[in-house]
C-alpha cells in the first residue's frame, strides 16, 4: 500500500508494539533522543542520551496474518558515542544521539549518527555463515600443531545464526566548534551536511580530516549575536540546494553553485509577525526547532514551539498552510519560559506522500495534519492505549471552561511527558513516536 | 538568643519578623543575608563559597515562584501578552491583589513602575536574567537557549528605556548603597548608564524604606514540594510601595556600589576563572567600559563562548587584603572533585549532597565541610540577629 495519508481522511490508527522498560523511574541514559527509519521503512533507528543506538528490524509480514504489518524487532544494538571531556575548555561533551540520518541502502545499512561534536559512519552488517575448515586453526581458533596436518583443504562456508555487526568506518571530528544540531545526506550520496548552532560544513562521506565551510554566521563580535542556526536540511532531490533555519524564525535557502560560502541565502522565508499576538515570548515562539523537506522536494515543513508550517518553496513570503499544534498555550507562555519548556525543540515529519503531517506536543499527545482533508487529530502514546490492535481515540484537550468528558484541560497536561521526536514509514503507514524513554510503534488499522 | 534558627537542610523555614509576625524564609533569603554579612566583613573565603551554593541553586528547573511578586497568581503573568498602556497602568492593583495599591507614588513614571504590567515587566526580566547565569558547570550551556533569553532581556531593557522606567530603576540601584553583587545581571544593569553612576548617592527615602520592608516581610508562596523549594535567592519584596527599582534591589540582594565595581570583577576573575567558561553570563571577560551607554547584554553572555579574556590587571589593594585565600581552592572543580563518582548528578542533587550534614556529605575535602559548616553557622548568626 503505498503510503496513502488519509485516502478517505478515516485512517485509525492502532497500537502495535511499545518499546523501552514499563517502569516510570526512567534512567536519564534511556532518554531518546532520536529516531529514523531507513529509507524502506525495513529498518528503524533509535538514539538515546547514553550514546547508544539500537536498530529494528521489521519482520516480513507473515502469510498467516496479510492484514498485520511486520513486527520491529530488536536487530542491533551499540555504544555510538561515549562520553567525552574537552580539556581545554574543562567541558564535558555529551554522547548523547542528537541524529541520525540513513544513507541510501546498498548492500551493507550505513547510517551517520552524531552527538554535539563528532559525527560517525557506521556500518552495519549481517553474517550468516561463517568460514569452516581452516588448514592450520582448530573449530575453535586454536592453532593446530604443523605436525599433525596431513592434508590440505579448501575452507567453506557454512551457515550460522545471523549475527549483526556494527563497525564505525569513519569519524569525522573536530570541525565543529558549537554544538551539532543537524545532519543531512545530499543526493548525491557522496557528500553531507552537518549544522551547528553558527556554522555548517560539508562533508565528503570518504574524508573525514576535511570539510568545507559553506554557512558561517558567527559575528565578529560575539556580544552582536542575536541568532542562531537550530536546523538544516539538504533537498531530497537537488543535490545543490540545502535549507537551514533560525531561532528568528527564517529560513533560508541556499545554493552551492553560486559561491563556495552560502552566507548570501538565494530564498529567504520569513512570515511576517502577527501585531495582534505581539509579546515578549514572541520571538522565542518563533524559532524554528525543526525544519524538513516534503518527499516531492516542492515544499518543506518547519516546526516552530506553537504551530507547523508549510511552504511553497516558490513563495518566500508567507506559507501555503499553517497548523496549531496546541495554541491553547499561547496563554501560559509565561508559565513554560519559566520551567524551560518554551525552549523545547519539537520535531516533525511527512507521510511518504505528502499528505500527511505529524509532529509531538505534551502530555505524551502527538498530532496530525491532513493536508488533503484538512482535518487533524490529536492522539497519545501511553501504556493504558497499548493493547496489541487497539484503536487509539483521538484525545481533546479543552479550552475554555466547560470540560467535557474525556477531554482533558490545560492545566492537568504534564510537561514533562512530551514527544519530541516522531517519525513515519516511508511507505507505509506505520509511525513511530518516541516519549520520554519509550518507543511507541503505532500501524493504520487495516480490514 | 535565637528564636529560631535557620535549618539550611530544609528549604522552607518558619521564623519570626520583629513584629513577632510568622514568615517564611527560604533558603534563597538566608542566602542572601548570608551574602550581605559575608561581602560587609570582607570574608571571602565565605563569600565564594556562598556563591557557589547560589550556583548550584536549581538550574534548568528555576523555580521563579520566588521571583515572581511574592503571591499565588502567577498565572496571571501576561496572560494575553498585550502590552498594557500606561493610562491605565496607574489604576491597576498590585499583581498580589492582596497588598494594597500604592498610597501615594511621587510621579507618574514610578506610578507606571508600580503598575501590574511593569512588575510583572520586571520579573520577567529577572527571570531571564537568572537563566542567564544558571548554567551547567559541567557541560556547554546550550547557546540557542542563551540567546533567546538574551534577546528577551534586550527587548525589555529597550521597553523600558522607551518608558523611562530604566533611568529610574537604575538610579535607584546606585542610590541603594548596598554592596555589589556580584551576580552579573546587576552588572548588566549597571553597565548601562552611566549618567546613573556619577549621579551621586542621593538617597531616595521610598526606596531606602522599601528594601528594610522588603527584607523582613518577605513572604515567599512555595509548592508543597521539598525539592522545588530549593532555589534561586532572589526574593521580591511584598511591598508595593517600593518602585521597581528597589524592587529590583531586593531581588538580587543588593544594588551595584559603583565604586567597588572593579573591585569585584576582579574578586570575580580570581575565584571564578576556572568556571567562567562554564558559565554563560561571566561578565568580566566582557568590555571593562561600564560607561558605555549601550547594552551589553550580549556582551556578558556570548563572551565566554569564544575567546577567554584575560583577567583584568588586579587591584593592589585587593590583592593585599585577600592574599591569604588561595582561590584555587574554591574552584568549583575542586568541590566537585569528591563527587565524580556520580557525574551526572543534577545541581539540586549537588547542592544537596553540599549541604547535608549527614553520612553523604562532602567527603572529599573535609576543610570545605567545615567550611559549610562555618556557613551555617554563620547563618544561624545572621538570622538571629
Amino acid at each position: 500500500m503505498a503510503g496513502a495519508g488519509g485516502g478517505t481522511s478515516d485512517v485509525q490508527w492502532c497500537f502495535s508494539q511499545v518499546k523501552g522498560a514499563i517502569d516510570d523511574d526512567v534512567a536519564e541514559a534511556d532518554i531518546i533522543s532520536t529516531v529514523e527509519f531507513n529509507h524502506s521503512g525495513e529498518l528503524l533507528a533509535t538514539g538515546d542520551k547514553g550514546g547508544r543506538v539500537v536498530i529494528f528490524q521489521q519482520e516480513p509480514e507473515s502469510k498467516n496474518q496479510p492484514q498485520c504489518r511486520g513486527e520491529y524487532n530488536v536487530y542491533s544494538t551499540f555504544q555510538s558515542h561515549e562520553p567525552e571531556f574537552d580539556y581545554l575548555k574543562s567541558l564535558e561533551i555529551e554522547e548523547k544521539i542528537n541524529k541520525i540520518r540513513w544513507l541510501p541502502q546498498n548492500a551493507a545499512q550505513f547510517l551517520l549518527s552524531t552527538n554535539d561534536k563528532t559525527i560517525k559512519l557506521w556500518k552495519i552488517s549481517e553474517r550468516d555463515k561463517r568460514p569452516e575448515g581452516y588448514n592450520l586453526k582448530e573449530e575453535d581458533g586454536r592453532y593446530r600443531d604443523l605436525n599433525t596436518v596431513t592434508t590440505l583443504r579448501v575452507p567453506i562456508f557454512r551457515p550460522m545464526d545471523l549475527m549483526v555487526e556494527a563497525s564505525p568506518r569513519r569519524v569525522f571530528a573536530n570541525a565543529h566548534t558549537y554544538h551539532i544540531n543537524s545532519i543531512s545526506v545530499n543526493s548525491d550520496c557522496e557528500t553531507y551536511l552537518s549544522a551547528d548552532d553558527l556554522r555548517i560544513n560539508l562533508w565528503n562521506l570518504e574524508i573525514t580530516d576535511r570539510s568545507f565551510n559553506i554557512v558561517d554566521i558567527k559575528p565578529a563580535n560575539m556580544e552582536e549575536l542575536t541568532e542562531v542556526i537550530t536546523a538544516a536540511e539538504f533537498h531530497p532531490n537537488q543535490c545543490n540546494t540545502f535549507v537551514y533555519s533560525s531561532s528568528k524564525g527564517t529560513i533560508r535557502l541556499c545554493d552551492m553553485r553560486a559561491s563556495a560560502l552560502c552566507d548570501k541565502h538565494a530564498k529567504q522565508f520569513e512570515e511576517p509577525e502577527d501585531p495582534n499576538n505581539r509579546s515578549f515570548f514572541s520571538e522565542i515562539i518563533s524559532s524554528i526547532s525543526d525544519v524538513k523537506f516534503s518527499h516531492s522536494g516542492r515544499y518543506m515543513m518547519t516546526r516552530d514551539y506553537l504551530s507547523v508550517k508549510i511552504w511553497d518553496l516558490n513563495m518566500e513570503s508567507r506559507p501555503v498552510e499553517t497548523y496549531q499544534v496546541h495554541e491553547y498555550l499561547r496563554s501560559k507562555l509565561c508559565s513554560l519560559y519559566e520551567n524551560d519548556c518554551i525552549f523545547d525543540k519539537f520535531e516533525c515529519c511527512w507521510n511518504g506522500n505528502d499528505s500527511v503531517v505529524m509532529t509531538g506536543s505534551y502530555n505524551n499527545f502527538f498530532r496530525m495534519f491532513d493536508r488533503v482533508y484538512r482535518q487533524d487529530v490529536t492522539l497519545e502514546a501511553s501504556r493504558e492505549n497499548s493493547k496489541p490492535r487497539s484503536v487509539l481515540k483521538p484525545r481533546k484537550v479543552s479550552t475554555g471552561g466547560k470540560r467535557k468528558k474525556d477531554e482533558i484541560s490545560v492545566d492537568s497536561l504534564d510537561f514533562n511527558k512530551k514527544i519530541l521526536h516522531t517519525a513515519w514509514h516511508p511507505l507505509d503507514n506505520i509511525i513511530a513516536v518516541a516519549t520520554t524513554n519509550n518507543l511507541y510503534i503505532f500501524q493504520e488499522k487495516l480490514n | 538568643m535565637i528564636s529560631s534558627e535557620p535549618d539550611l537542610r530544609f528549604p522552607c523555614r518558619r521564623s519570626y519578623d520583629r513584629d513577632g509576625n510568622k514568615i517564611t524564609q527560604t533558603r534563597g533569603v538566608l542566602l542572601q543575608t548570608g551574602l550581605k554579612w559575608a561581602e560587609t566583613v570582607l570574608n571571602k573565603s565565605c563569600l565564594s563559597l556562598i556563591q557557589k551554593y547560589l550556583k548550584l541553586c536549581s538550574r534548568d528547573r528555576l523555580h521563579c515562584y520566588c521571583l515572581c511578586l511574592s503571591t499565588g497568581k502567577r498565572d496571571n503573568m501576561f496572560p494575553k501578552g498585550t502590552k498594557r498602556k500606561f493610562s491605565d497602568s496607574g489604576e491597576e492593583p498590585a499583581v498580589s491583589g492582596d497588598e494594597p495599591a500604592p498610597a501615594a507614588a511621587p510621579s507618574a513614571a514610578v506610578r507606571a513602575l508600580t503598575s501590574a504590567y511593569s512588575l510583572q515587566r520586571q520579573s520577567l526580566l529577572d527571570m531571564s536574567l537568572i537563566k542567564l547565569q544558571l548554567c551547567h558547570m559541567l557541560v556547554e550551556p546550550n547557546l540557542c537557549r542563551s540567546v533567546l533569553i538574551a534577546n528577551t532581556v534586550r527587548q525589555i531593557q529597550e521597553e523600558m528605556t522607551q518608558d523611562g522606567t530604566w533611568q529610574i530603576m537604575t538610579q535607584a540601584l546606585a542610590a541603594a548603597q548596598c554592596p555589589t553583587d556580584r551576580l552579573v545581571a546587576t552588572e548588566v544593569l549597571c553597565r548601562q548608564t552611566d549618567a546613573a553612576a556619577q549621579a551621586g548617592q542621593s538617597p531616595k527615602p521610598f526606596s531606602v524604606v522599601g528594601l528594610e520592608e522588603g527584607y523582613h516581610a518577605e513572604e515567599v508562596v512555595m509548592e508543597g514540594d521539598v525539592e522545588t523549594e530549593v532555589t534561586m535567592s532572589t526574593l521580591s519584596p511584598v511591598s508595593p510601595q517600593l518602585s521597581s527599582a528597589s524592587y529590583l534591589a531586593g531581588t538580587f540582594g543588593m544594588g551595584p556600589c559603583w565604586e567597588e565595581d572593579e573591585d569585584d570583577d576582579g574578586e570575580c576573575e580570581e575565584d571564578e576563572e576556572e568556571d567562567s567558561e562554564e558559565c554563560v553570563s561571566e561578565g568580566e571577560e566582557g568590555d571593562r567600559d561600564h560607561l558605555s551607554a549601550d547594552s551589553r547584554t550580549g556582551e556578558q553572555v556570548f563572551g565566554t563562548f569564544e575567546i577567554k579574556h584575560p583577567a583584568p590587571p588586579p587591584d593592589p589593594a585587593l590583592e593585599e587584603l585577600f592574599s591569604d585565600v588561595d582561590p584555587s581552592y574554591y574552584d568549583l572543580d575542586t568541590v566537585l572533585t569528591g563527587m565524580q563518582s556520580a557525574p551526572k548528578m543534577g545541581p539540586y542533587d549537588l547542592l544537596e549532597s553540599l549541604s547535608s550534614h549527614g553520612p553523604t556529605a562532602l567527603s572529599s575535602s573535609s576543610s570545605c565541610r567545615s567550611d559549610l559548616n562555618e556557613l551555617d553557622h554563620i547563618m544561624e548568626i545572621i538570622v538571629g540577629s
